[in-house]
């Protein structure tokens, strides 16, 4: 089930990625971490726990919510808007 | 109100040469007083690289680093912990046919000091390290060569001669050393006066205080290697790497942190040092050169620190030449970490028995002076 | 030659803004920048722009309710300087060397010498752990906060808001009227400190009405509001399924909810004027380590400004007329001339409203008491996994005695975010095991890059012009 739950704002154009290859949508303007958050419950895996991590601050403090994408790259998702075509993960790198 | 203390070694500056002199002088017996201005290991002992690397030294350093390499295999029964000291081999890397020339050469020479050096090209690398793909043509392997936390290392040679009974005052500069008769008298301020039969000079970058208060100018300079280190990344790399002919190396640490150095900072005063932009920009861009891997790792932090060069980058270990029970030891111009404590073992013999088998004659610190 | 450098100023929130406005007047052309996407700093902070199609709607009453007014006039004042700024906007200031910043923006890094910067960085929630913090579902009360206004998001649909400080009743509020079920507020503050801080507050009666109005609302709801509480944990596997608490008789409580809301008052964006070497002071009312600034706004190094929350915490009203004030110091280190008249007024209003600052903090105290109750295995350091009871080991072994040596023998404070979560935690641990105040065991030196620089960056840098 979502973490995040939508209240207001919901008019916005229908933006297509994946999340752990699975496809789902958010909204234009939904930062990483919300279009994660609004179609699952977590953001990542911890590095030395492999306990899950959903972000914390939303204002670029924690650093708490960098994601990878398919491709190896990595995104601060609070600060980062969701983009068509993206290809998000939000499994563990380290204990797979 | 003045505190005294006499002793038999009075030991300037905490870092892994002092602390570790200092344990082996209790070992040995002697009172000591150890005088750390700052905290014990918190300068250039504790915020190296930490390269636990005898590969490349000079061939006149080698005796003194196979010295300290037996007591890096003893760190847990000295200091009680392994500080993440892991042997898992330095590799040099050649990138260009006379770099591998140059490593072979340098396997020849060092040929009797037990390093055990194995030249890997070829197939043979890529299959060994395919983490390194074709950046480089092969390498030379020191596979007892390492690496090691150097915050946890370096303060544990001073807390475990304190545990032996070593007095270790630290936040206490010394500001003023000299000698009255057979004594030599130390300064704290006006809080602490210690008086000892021996002096042992291991003040890092800046032990030119010292030597120059005994009449022995050296021409030591403070130089601030750049380091930077990434987010934890899954493991790809399990030795400690350099490139031959110099520019960028790193180690992976077990919880996957990539640390590299390469460039250098810029002093802040005499005592602190930062990281340098375009040491840092170049420094990020060489290590995502080497190792691919860094491509999408961000680096979370860049640190850097106040170490003593001499003009032949080796260091300046032994007797002073003016005053009898001085004895200095520093400027180790960047590669101090892994022999530090090979000295500090040698400075407590010199101490005990007046004399060492390690060659310092290529240490003296009079071959500066333009009389020499 | 460095007069010929435009001032730069670090943050577009009502300090930066307002500084900006009089710099601009002043004939000056200041580079603005600021790592989010629009002006308005935090609590102004405006919802994502969308260039074409359907946008964000909600009004601006909607997303600054009594405060719209001025976060209109923030706004305003920002768009109509717009082309006598340098606007570099999504642009992180990653490290102050040598009378230069370094910039990155859209993965690339670049210098920018200034002759005189102007720092207004903001602030953040400030957090103490508690079991279970680090559970998805636990964000901070600004976080929450954001979620809301900047992405039209609840952080759950029953939420448990744990803490202190105005952002505690004022976030509540907000999620009530936007639909949101309220499980709870949990004030640590016990209700005697808050009635009698109540007096205090009458210097700010507009406040203190919102305050109550907030109070009062929440309880017309039916929402229940506890005081003199402590967290005991967060339950759940993989994300947050209750609270458990202690209420202030220190009976044992569970309240079942979905997310928890959580902060103690905010913590000063300092990094940058630790680089650019600004001598620091202890405040007792933030309980921090401070860029020292004087009343006008300058800091120790001549040529740096500080304003706003970003060296100490005073809301966003001061952070507009400090900006206003510091812009004034800066233009008279210029030697231009500056209305006096109007550096009385500012110096006037912003002495009330610090007289205000004190009698919030006495309303919204931190729970010093908080540390004693952490339990060993408790994670401090969300970046590293390290516990309590790591930092407390080197401090009763007299290892570490300040900060910076806790951090190297712990890491504490070394992972990703450099100890903005962490160190009001650590500094509250070491200092209760070696019984010295918040203020005698340091605090964490600032290192670049003050927030996480891709690697790639070094490839890609853009050299000074
Ligand atoms: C960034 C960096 C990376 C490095 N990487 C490596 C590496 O990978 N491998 C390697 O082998 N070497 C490396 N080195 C070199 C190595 O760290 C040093 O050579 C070694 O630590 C020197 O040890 P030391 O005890 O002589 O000096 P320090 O650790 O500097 O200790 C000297 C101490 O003396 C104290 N002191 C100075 N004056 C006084 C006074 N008047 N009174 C009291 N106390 C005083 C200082 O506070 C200091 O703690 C590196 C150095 C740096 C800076
Ligand atoms: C979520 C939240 C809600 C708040 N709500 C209220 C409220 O209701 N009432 C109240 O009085 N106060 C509130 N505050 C306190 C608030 O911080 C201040 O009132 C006000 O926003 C301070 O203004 P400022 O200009 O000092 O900083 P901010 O508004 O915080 O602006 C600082 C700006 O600097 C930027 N910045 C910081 N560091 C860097 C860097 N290194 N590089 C580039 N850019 C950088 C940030 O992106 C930010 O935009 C809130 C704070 C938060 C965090
Ligand atoms: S949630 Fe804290 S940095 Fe993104």
């Amino acid at each position: 089930m979502a973490l995040l739950q939508r209240v207001a704002e919901q008019g916005r154009r229908v933006v297509r990625f994946t999340l752990d290859g699975r496809p789902v949508e958010a909204l234009e303007g939904d930062t990483v971490l919300t279009a994660m958050l609004t179609n699952g419950e977590r953001l990542r895996r911890t590095e030395f726990a492999d306990t899950p991590r959903a972000g914390f601050c939303m204002m670029g403090a924690c650093q708490d919510c960098w994601v990878r994408t398919e491709e190896g790259e990595r995104l601060r998702a609070c600060g980062t808007f969701i983009a068509d075509g993206m290809r998000l993960l939000s499994s563990g790198e380290w204990n797979s | 109100m003045r505190e005294r203390i006499d002793c038999d070694v009075a030991i300037v500056g905490g870092g892994i040469v002092g602390g570790s002199a200092a344990l082996f002088l209790r070992q040995a017996g002697l009172s000591v007083t150890l005088l750390e201005r700052d905290w014990c290991g918190a300068k250039a002992s504790g915020v190296n690289f930490g390269g636990v690397r005898r590969q490349g030294r000079p061939l006149e350093q080698l005796p003194l680093s196979q010295r300290a390499h037996a007591i890096w295999g003893r760190l847990p029964e000295l200091l009680g912990i392994d500080a993440e000291y892991i042997r898992s081999g330095h590799l040099k890397l050649a990138r260009s046919e006379p770099d591998l020339a140059s490593l072979i050469d340098y396997r020849e020479r060092s040929q009797g000091f037990g390093l055990g050096l194995e030249i890997i090209t070829g197939e043979a690398f890529r299959r060994r390290w395919p983490a390194l793909g074709d950046r480089a043509i092969g390498g030379s392997l020191c596979p007892e060569d390492g690496h090691a936390n150097p915050r946890l290392v370096s303060p544990a040679f001073a807390r475990a001669a304190a545990r032996l009974g070593a007095v270790v005052r630290e936040q206490t500069p010394v500001d003023r050393v000299e000698k009255d008769g057979d004594r030599f008298v130390l300064l704290s301020g006006d809080a602490l006066e210690v008086r000892a039969r021996f002096l042992l000079n291991t003040a890092g970058a800046w032990s030119w205080r010292v030597a120059e208060a005994f009449g022995e100018p050296v021409p030591l300079e403070s130089l601030h290697p750049n380091m930077a280190v990434t987010e934890p990344l899954p493991r790809f790399l399990d030795v400690n790497i350099g490139v031959e002919g110099g520019g960028v190396y790193g180690r992976q640490v077990p919880r996957g942190n990539m640390v590299v150095g390469g460039g250098r900072g810029f002093a802040l005063d005499a005592d602190r040092a930062r990281p340098q932009r375009d040491a840092v920009l170049t420094l990020m861009r060489d290590a995502a050169e080497l190792f691919p891997q860094l491509r999408h790792a961000h680096v979370i932090r860049c640190w850097t620190g106040v170490e003593g060069y001499t003009p032949d980058r080796n260091p300046i270990v032994g007797p002073s030449r003016t005053t009898p029970g001085l004895f200095h030891a520093f400027g180790f111009s960047g590669a101090g970490f892994q022999i530090g404590p090979g000295v500090g073992q040698t400075l407590a013999e010199l101490v005990t028995t007046g004399g060492t088998p390690m060659p310092l004659e290529p240490f003296r610190i009079d071959r500066f002076s333009p009389t020499a | 030659m460095s007069e010929l450098l435009p001032p730069v100023i670090v943050g577009a929130g009502p300090a930066g803004i307002r500084a900006a406005e009089r710099l601009v007047a002043a004939g000056l052309r200041p580079v603005v920048v600021d790592e989010a996407a629009r002006w308005g700093g935090q609590i102004y902070r405006q919802p994502p722009e969308i260039l074409s199609g359907a946008g964000f709607t909600r009004p601006k009453s909607a997303l600054y309710g009594f405060e719209a007014g001025k976060a209109d006039a923030v706004h305003r004042a920002m768009a109509a300087i717009r082309d006598r700024v340098d606007y570099r906007p999504r642009t992180l200031a990653w490290n102050c060397e040598a009378g230069a910043l370094d910039l990155l923006s859209e993965g690339t890094s670049e210098v920018l010498p200034f002759s005189h910067l102007f720092l207004a960085t903001g602030a953040t929630d400030r957090v103490l752990p508690f079991p279970g913090w680090t559970l998805p579902g636990v964000f901070t009360l600004g976080g929450s906060q954001v979620a809301l206004k900047f992405q039209g998001c609840a952080v759950g649909r029953r939420v448990a808001f744990l803490g202190t400080g105005p952002l505690l009743y004022l976030v509540a509020y907000q999620y009530l009227k936007a639909g949101v079920e309220v499980a709870g507020v949990f004030d640590t503050t016990p209700f005697a400190a808050q009635a009698r801080a109540t007096a205090g507050m009458l210097r700010d009666p507009a406040t203190l009405a919102k305050g109550l109005l907030f109070v009062g609302w929440l309880r017309a709801h039916g929402v229940p509001i506890h005081n003199g509480v402590r967290p005991v944990r967060g339950e759940g596997a993989e994300r947050v399924e209750a609270l458990v608490w202690r209420d202030a008789r220190g009976q044992e409580r569970r309240t079942s909810c979905d997310a928890v809301a959580f902060g103690l008052g905010l913590r000063s964006e300092t990094q940058l004027a630790d680089l650019a070497g600004c001598r620091f002071r202890f405040d007792e009312a933030d309980r921090a380590w401070l860029p020292e600034r004087d009343g006008s706004g300058r800091s120790s190094v001549a040529g740096v400004y500080l304003a706003g929350d970003g060296s100490g915490i005073a809301g966003a009203d001061a952070a507009e007329l400090a900006g206003e004030r510091a812009a004034l110091a800066l233009l008279e280190d210029l030697g231009r001339p500056v209305e006096a008249a109007r550096v009385k007024e500012l110096d006037g209003r912003l002495a009330r409203i610090a007289a205000f600052r004190r009698s919030l903090s006495a309303a919204f105290p931190f729970p010093a008491d908080w540390a004693d109750a952490i339990a060993d295995d408790t994670m401090i350091c969300r970046c590293e996994g390290i516990t309590a009871g790591a930092v407390r080991e080197v401090a009763r072994s007299g290892q570490a005695r300040e900060m910076n040596r806790a951090k190297a023998l712990t890491r504490a404070g070394m992972g990703r975010c450099q100890g903005r979560m962490c160190s009001a935690t650590t500094a509250e641990l070491l200092s209760r095991a070696l019984g010295t105040g918040p203020d005698g065991v340091g605090r964490l030196r600032a290192q670049p890059p003050i927030k996480p620089l891709p690697v790639s960056a070094g490839a890609e840098r853009r050299e000074v012009a």
